[in-house]
């Protein structure tokens, strides 16, 4: 039997991780797969808990979470096929509309 | 036998997730993003959550990673090797992620005996053990929770329209 604080620390370290993708990159592209990361380790959080209080309601919220995600995975990668197709780059630095 | 798959699939988890961060070319970083996805997935099954694990390789892995390698072909093929991968900030984001790690793992450590056995109320034990995994989430997800899934496929069709109309060819 595996505690929940095992499962709570991995999808902390998995949070993290992808907190440092988000942060470092400079291909949007992989930062939007940090974000996927990111929701997923809540993921795991949701159904561990859901598993230890034997309350099948933390799935449902996870199946949730997926929906979202897929939203946004979605609008996301449309915002850079856009962004590509005016702007030539898919690096975050170089994008500075908004810079005075 | 259920901490050894714990171990095995958190270590394959921890590495895809690292890799995923670190790999220089995007295509390389989706297919460990899929390696990823489905170690997670292997943690769900052994949580005994078999629709969540379905769903997130049916919605994950078969959907929105295809997606992401569909619009990598699209967008970036050309002379991302050679690039910088790294944004300036590189070695302050670095630092601040291992001291939110940290930050994290430590309180969740302190609060270990909160999750532990004996301290959660038996009320909430109310798992309906006759019926399947799939047949209580589903059950679930149309009666308690109804409306939340009726907004979230209006967020779908919202999503759908506004990817449409973002690839659009004059925007």
């Amino acid at each position: 039997m595996v505690d929940v604080t095992h499962y709570l620390v991995l999808s902390t370290i998995v949070f993290s991780i992808g907190v440092v993708g988000v942060l470092t990159r400079r291909n949007v592209i992989i930062i939007l797969m940090s974000i996927e990361l990111m929701l997923n380790s809540v993921n795991l959080n949701l159904v561990a808990f859901s598993d230890r209080l034997q309350d099948p309601s933390g799935q449902v919220f996870a199946v949730f979470v997926i929906t979202v995600a897929a939203a946004e995975a979605a609008v996301g990668l449309g915002i850079i096929i856009a962004l590509f197709r005016n702007k030539e780059t898919v690096n975050v630095d170089e994008i500075d509309l908004m810079r005075g | 036998m259920e901490a050894t798959l714990f171990y095995i699939l958190a270590t394959m988890l921890v590495v895809f997730a690292i890799l995923t961060v670190t790999a220089a070319n995007p295509v390389r970083s989706a297919v460990f993003l899929i390696s990823a996805l489905l170690s997670m997935a292997g943690f769900f099954f052994l949580l005994e959550a078999e629709f969540v694990g379905a769903v997130q390789i049916l919605v994950y892995v078969g959907g929105i990673m295809v997606l992401f390698l569909f619009v990598i072909m699209l967008v970036s093929v050309r002379e991302v090797e050679g690039q910088r991968r790294a944004n300036r900030q590189w070695k302050t984001a670095l630092v601040l992620g291992i001291v939110l790690s940290f930050e994290l793992v430590f309180f969740v450590v302190q609060g270990a005996e909160v999750f532990s056995a004996d301290t959660i109320d038996q009320q909430f034990l109310n798992l309906d053990s006759q019926t399947g995994n799939t047949e209580t989430v589903g059950g679930l997800l149309y009666s308690t929770y109804l409306l939340p899934f009726e907004i979230a496929s209006v967020l779908l069709l919202v999503a759908m329209i506004a990817a449409v109309v973002l690839t659009q060819k004059r925007l």
